[in-house]
């Protein structure tokens, strides 16, 4: 039986995360992962991510994969692939198929960073093919370059969905509805608000009633329920698709942890069955350590730091590093998981409804029921100013732990302040030199470019716009309002590309000016 | 004890519900009807329901089912699912040919 | 191929390994080397992996990495194999799967 310092099983975010700050102090580290490729989900997620900049936020998920990956190479950490560990003993023996055998390691110490796996529900067909899990529908668009489908029903307001729902969208696919039994959206608002421009409609408190079709999906009802979840007769509506995808959730993949004797609870605020650790993934058995959604569910810019803390834990278990380093490395590393888990959407706040932004504004109840926020509602916040000239009108709603915009104002228009969930301002008395810095470092692509009054009776807008194919200058067509529904005729003025912008292309259409606050999406075609 | 083991507790009769026929275990295809009988069949625990209708015992062994199993039952038995210990983890977490499970690799290491 | 992303506004062009030819219930397609069989499937319209044992219903894909194992086909007249994490092969023989089996319900 081979020995090793520390066995990581998992090679997603946290699990390389962990292996790099163990390797680097030292320890002979071996990664086992079930899967072909490394990364976890990060290599499936193309939106840019939230944070500061320490939590590399506005690098999308799959370049910070790459990134991780080069820095586990560089640290020396032996990643091994299509190794399944079928087995935890509780002295620390991990059994693993790599291949057509079967070998057993010992480790010193062992981090358990397996993740989590998906949430399902149940209708009438749910297994017919067609209804696959969001997940699926990732995997398949952004790893294997294939079409989920091509009319999808997305069931699923958090972020998954709506993440999910934006990718379909990008490739070509139409979404025909983003349904959810609760009647609030769960993810963060930028991210609803982005697909609701677009025209996807937003059915909440509703559920799918049955899937219909004999071999394969061919269409799917849903209905409106209430406030029990049971459904309410005569609100039934129909919809002709080929895809079902399915975003309810996800649950920790503990197994392995129930398996070797570690203390386990049933937490519905991490996500279901976790193991009892503290707050650095110490679990009940000692030298056994977690990191990731496996311990509770979050996002991988939360999990790569859990991660490095536990990397770090198991060096100092091993006695690699002094209590002393251990110490200050855990602090600073607590700051950042800090900083990820205010706001909103804080842990702390799960299944809270807020009603009230922490500067006392009242959040937008369209935003909260129908996906995008209203016109008689966005006035209220302070990234929407009013003023000649191009300035920058910024509709971040909702405090979200993300500061990348105010960074990337070269004049410095942009302001959150030291708390990084504040809500931006825009400074009334900046320069603002229409570089679109800000649009295109928007993670919830929330910033727009306003010119109201360009003189002529028309106003220019410019607008994030990350789809296929991108219109040359000249075209005609409609815009939408956020809801996505057609509020004027519009021509594209100029659509600027940038490596800067990192593929967050820059469209600037012309419209009558009257409808400047409300014209958000350029669609190329008439209505 | 919880009341989970506490098997004097009366959980009234089985009441057929409109969507007994709706499959839950996707392996095994076992429907919520026969998941509910069980219960009142006696089958209390989550390793009990396994055993007797093999739910989680398919190729995917659990990971689709698990948590809809457990929400099943704890609802028939009146309870919250926390309360409803998991069935056993045990090896092979992942579907694995016999073959392999008994192909121990001779030279442990061999793989780096 | 109708269902392949041809241009992809983040990801750009995909790489794809070399065209290669292969069997699905006797019939010649056209996939990727080395791409998950299910994704060749997928990209030539194929939705129906299997035929459950006992109400003998149709599945395909549904979690797309292995977990779920309802897109499981027989390959190579090895049953039980997980197509969406399983690399397509020059000439492989893959067929819809009938509880266990590659015969139909009705010869079995």
């Amino acid at each position: 039986m081979k020995r090793f310092d520390l066995i990581i099983v998992g090679a997603g975010p946290s699990g390389l995360s962990a292996a790099i700050e163990a390797a680097k102090r030292g320890l002979d580290v071996v990664v086992f992962d079930e899967n072909e490729k490394p990364g976890g989900q990060l290599f499936k997620q193309i939106h840019k991510f939230f944070g500061s900049k320490e939590h590399r936020a506005k690098v999308r998920g799959f370049v910070i994969g790459e990134q991780l990956l080069k820095e586990a190479d560089e640290a020396g950490v032996k990643v091994v692939l299509n190794a399944t560990v079928i087995g935890l003993y509780q002295d620390k023996e991990v059994v693993v198929k790599i291949g057509e055998e079967i070998s057993h390691y010992k480790g010193d110490s062992i981090i358990i960073a397996t993740g989590a796996a998906e949430n399902m529900v149940t209708f009438p067909g749910w297994t017919l093919p067609g209804v696959i899990g969001a997940g699926a529908a990732q995997t398949m668009m952004n790893l294997h370059g294939v079409l989920p489908g091509k009319k999808v029903l997305m069931l699923g307001s958090g972020n998954v969905g709506l993440v999910v729902s934006f990718q379909l969208l990008q490739c070509g696919c139409e979404v025909v509805a983003l349904v959810d039994a609760a009647p609030r959206v769960g993810g963060y608002g930028v991210h609803a608000a982005k697909v609701a421009r677009t025209g996807v409609p937003f059915f909440l408190s509703h559920t799918i009633v049955k899937a219909e079709g004999d071999e394969a999906v061919s269409g799917v009802t849903i209905a409106e329920v209430d406030d029990k979840f049971q459904f309410i007769p005569g609100t039934e509506k129909h919809f002709d698709v080929d895809t079902i995808c399915l975003a309810v959730g996800l649950s920790p993949m503990s197994q392995l942890l129930k398996m070797a004797g570690a203390k386990m609870e049933d937490n519905p605020r991490r996500g279901g069955q976790v193991p009892i650790c503290d707050e650095y993934g110490r679990t009940s058995i000692e030298g056994v350590f977690v990191a990731g959604d496996v311990s509770g569910i979050e996002e991988a810019s939360s999990a790569m730091i859990e991660g490095r803390m536990a990397g770090i834990v198991a060096a100092e278990y091993l006695g690699y590093i002094e209590k002393e380093e251990l110490d200050s490395k855990l602090k600073e590393l607590d700051c950042a998981l800090d900083g990820l888990r205010q706001g909103m959407f804080a842990p702390s706040n799960r299944g809270k409804a807020i009603e009230k932004t922490e500067e006392g504004i009242d959040i937008s109840t369209n935003l909260l029921k129908k996906g995008y926020i209203a016109d008689d509602e966005i006035e209220r916040f302070p990234g929407i100013t009013h003023r000649k000239g191009i300035h920058p009108v910024i509709e971040c709603t909702q405090n979200i732990p993300c500061n990348p915009c105010q960074d990337a104002c070269p004049k410095k228009c942009i302001s959150i302040g030291e708390n990084i969930t504040s809500l931006p301002i825009v400074l009334q008395d900046c320069d603002c030199i229409n570089c679109g810095m800000c649009v295109a470092s928007c993670s919830g692509q929330a910033i727009f470019l306003v010119d109201e009054d360009c003189g002529d009776g028309t106003a220019t807008v410019t607008l994030p716009y990350e789809f296929l194919p991108i219109p040359a200058e000249g075209t005609k067509g409609i815009a939408l309002g956020r809801d996505g529904n057609k509020v004027c005729e519009a021509t594209v003025v100029s659509v600027k590309t940038a490596k800067a912008f990192d593929k967050t292309n820059l469209l600037t259409m012309r419209i009558p000016k009257e409808y400047a606050m409300s014209a958000r999406f350029f669609k190329a075609e008439e209505a | 004890m919880n009341s989970v083991n506490d098997r004097s507790r009366d959980i009234g009769p089985f009441v057929p519900g409109p969507d007994d026929d709706m499959l839950i275990c996707r392996c095994e295809e076992i429907t919520k009807g026969e998941i509910r009988k069980a219960v009142h069949e006696g089958m209390w625990t989550m390793t009990e329901i396994r055993r007797y209708l093999r739910t989680g015992m398919g190729l995917c062994q659990g990971q689709t089912c698990s948590k809809l199993v457990k929400g099943i039952v704890a609802r028939e038995l009146g309870i919250s699912p926390g309360e409803l210990e998991p069935a056993t983890s045990r090896v092979p977490m992942r579907p694995i040919e016999m073959r392999i499970f008994a192909n121990e690799a001779k030279e442990v290491g061999d793989h780096e | 191929m109708a269902e392949r992303i041809v241009e992809h506004p983040i990801l750009g062009v995909q790489e794809k390994g070399r065209k290669v030819s292969f069997f699905f219930d006797g019939k010649e397609y056209e996939g990727f080397e080395g791409e998950p069989i299910a994704a060749a499937l997928k990209a030539n319209d194929v939705m129906i992996h299997r035929y459950t044992k006992k109400e003998h219903k149709p599945r395909g894909i549904f979690c797309a990495i292995g977990r779920c194992t309802d897109c499981v086909m027989i390959v190579n007249g090895v049953p039980n194999v997980r197509t969406c994490i399983t690399a397509l092969e020059e000439g492989m023989v893959v067929k819809t799967q009938y509880g266990v089996s590659e015969k139909p319900f009705e010869e079995q």
